[in-house]
């Protein structure tokens, strides 16, 4: 992805001209997509409009629907901004389910060994340092075997992701299960010290605070420090910022194991939050939604928060209409990949001549 | 270990290679034109419920396969929409493609999760499948695996020894050079995706049809991607690629083997022994014979800050 220019003249209130091409191209996208939506639904046999309208009113319309909206996007904040640090120089994370996995893997292991011996303000951030850890060596192996030029980390975190759902799917099954949690493969649950704070009565966690701070973060990173702007410049020409000196390679490495770190957070603040303890549904497919939300939103760190929170909602939306209108969940997984594929076909032509 | 017991997983071992040796082929051809395809994944999972659904409905495994290998095709020409026509970024493209692929093949595949079908007949090789019990085993097979390794040496003939061949290996080295020379690199590209759909679309229908006889959602389990490295190790070669998908049967044979034997190694660790070996296999023999490489993949690999 090319970086996106800083515009000279970005304080004008009137749009320029190519502002008003993408927000056509974007209102396109959103037609189209929702015209796919559409004919599926009458493919179905269903009303769209009713299937909207139990969308909305379910997500938006009551406090506790709006809350589970939040509840689902505070993890797709981390596993998209684990996207989009390597995104920014041009690496492809794909990794960030297994990545996720090994977070939460890391994060049980710290807060079931450290159970009774650690107060909850020392185990927490252990648990998120192990997961940033764990989540960050998943990443960096693929970073090195990149900046050494042996494998293109696209595939490396494709297999990566498959390897980490089965070591914790050997583990859950395994050494870890919890003998009285009758079939259900899971590990024993991690102490109440180890749970992190919740907002008021609702099962919203802190770790949303955490997506977005990491955002904030590397948002300030990338426009006001000096390595930002060296891995900007990486990132759009990497031959010529090796030619000036700059060490390509150690960027690559970095940023894989900080996007990894941040998605293996993800994995903790869902064992921390939400599932307290460890078992093979912990990431109902984040990882993914991530990559989705960060090219979504076109690398854009900012952009990120309304992404997620707009797929967050069809995602909450997809489980009403399972209920409401009997209708496989997996429309909402269309829906969303079709709008990328969209997306991708108009935004094209103008980053190559 | 005994004689049976080895020569079943060589039998497996046949049949889970050629569920990936499919869609390694079809890579292959995709990728000597200069297109790098992760969408393949998708593909197969969409030839997979079609096919499926097809046969359970009409219950004519003939017009399943057939129906699962049209929309493979079909399907694969999206991305030549993508990266061909609107020059897209192929990474990206691909796995939006895989992402879409999964969740169509979710939908279409709703209403048939748990149902069982016949599945493709087993044919024997006249004379050899009579063979006392361990060894005729190796000779019965589906016609799908039959004819892998006939439209393996096909391809390598078509690849290097006709002129249509020849035009597309140029297209992958350097676009823009074919384009000058008179050449149409987008037709071309369009045909390969083509064939190379149609070919995905025969692994996951053998998948579907042949060896699992069910559908179940993300069944390929990485089998896309996993023939993505099997390209890369095999040199872009289609007759290497046979040793290569063997490999990954071999791998995902031993593992099935071992805990058929009642062996006390989880079976989650034993399957993640293809990937392991793929991943070894693509390290230590493929990286340093990695410039065999179209040309015109370095742009796809190096430049991916497009």
């Amino acid at each position: 992805m090319a970086v996106a220019p800083t515009h000279p003249h970005s304080f004008r209130i009137f749009l320029s001209p190519r502002a008003t091409s993408a927000a056509a191209r974007g209102g396109l996208v959103v037609a189209a997509a929702f015209g796919a939506f559409a004919l599926i639904m009458i493919l179905y046999g269903k009303s769209p409009l009713g299937a909207l309208r139990d969308m909305v009113s379910s997500t938006l319309g009551t406090s506790y629907g709006l809350s589970e909206v939040l509840v689902k996007m505070s993890p797709m904040l981390l596993t998209a901004v684990a996207v989009t640090v390597p995104a920014r120089l041009g690496l492809v994370n794909v990794g960030g389910e297994g990545q996720m996995f090994i977070g939460g893997l890391c994060a049980t292991w710290g807060a079931l060994t450290f159970k009774g011996l650690l107060p909850g303000w020392l185990l927490i951030p252990l648990m998120a340092a192990l997961a940033f850890a764990g989540g960050g060596l998943w990443g960096g192996i693929t970073g090195w075997m990149r900046a050494r030029g042996w494998l293109t980390e696209v595939f490396s975190t494709l297999l990566l992701n498959y390897i980490g759902i089965l070591l914790v799917n050997f583990l859950v099954f395994g050494p870890w299960r919890d003998p009285g949690s009758g079939n259900y493969p899971q590990t024993k649950p991690i102490p109440d010290a180890a749970h992190l704070p919740l907002l008021g009565e609702t099962r919203v966690h802190v770790g949303i605070f955490v997506g977005i701070v990491a955002i904030v973060l590397f948002y300030l990173f990338l426009k006001k420090t000096r390595w930002g702007l060296q891995m900007r410049a990486a990132g759009g020409n990497p031959v010529a910022a090796a030619q000036t000196g700059l060490s390509v390679a150690r960027y690559i490495v970095i940023a894989m194991v900080v996007g990894g770190g941040l998605a293996g957070l993800a994995g903790m603040t869902q064992v921390a939050g939400i599932q307290f303890r460890l078992n093979p549904g912990l990431t109902t497919y984040v990882g993914y939604t991530g990559f989705l939300i960060s090219w979504l939103s076109g690398h854009r760190p900012l952009m990120i928060v309304p992404m997620a929170f707009l797929l967050a909602l069809l995602a909450g939306g997809g489980d009403i209409l399972q209920i409401t209108q009997g209708v496989p969940y997996a429309i909402v997984n269309v829906l969303v990949a079709l709008s990328l594929c969209l997306i991708l076909a108009v935004r094209a032509r103008r980053v190559t001549s | 270990m005994n004689l049976a017991v080895w020569v079943g997983g060589i039998a497996i071992a046949i049949q889970v290679g050629t569920s990936v040796l499919y869609p390694t082929l079809g890579e292959v051809l995709g990728q000597r034109g200069g297109l790098v395809n992760l969408g393949i994944e998708g593909v197969m999972l969409m030839s997979a419920a079609v096919g499926y659904a097809v046969t359970a409905v009409t219950g004519n495994i003939v017009l399943g396969v057939l129906a699962g290998v049209a929309a493979g095709a079909g399907f694969n020409l999206l991305f030549g929409v993508l990266v061909v026509t609107r020059r897209s970024n192929q990474l990206a493209s691909g796995l939006s493609l895989y992402f879409l692929g999964a969740g169509l093949s979710a939908l279409i595949g709703a209403s048939y999760i748990g149902e069982r079908i016949d599945g493709l007949r087993q044919l024997g090789f006249p004379g050899l499948s009579s063979l006392p019990d361990p060894w005729g085993r190796l000779f019965q097979h589906d016609m799908l695996v039959w004819l892998v390794a006939p439209i393996a040496f096909l391809l390598w003939w078509v690849l290097s020894r006709t002129r249509w061949g020849l035009k597309l290996r140029a297209t992958g080295e350097d676009r823009n050079i074919a384009y000058a020379a008179g050449l149409h690199p987008s037709r071309l590209q369009y045909q390969a995706l083509a064939i190379a759909g149609c070919l995905s679309g025969f692994g996951g229908v053998e998948l579907a049809l042949g060896y699992t006889k069910t559908w179940q959602e993300f069944m390929t389990t990485g089998r896309g991607f996993i023939a993505i490295m099997i390209v890369i190790f095999s040199l872009w070669h289609p007759l290497r690629a046979i040793g290569g998908a063997l490999l990954f049967g071999a791998a995902t044979a031993i593992g099935l083997q071992l805990q058929a034997q009642g062996a006390s190694i989880s079976p989650y660790l034993l399957d993640m022994l293809p990937y392991l070996a793929t991943l070894t296999v693509v390290l230590i023999w493929g990286r340093p014979r990695a410039f065999t490489a179209p040309m015109g993949l370095r742009e796809v690999f190096q430049g991916t800050a497009k």
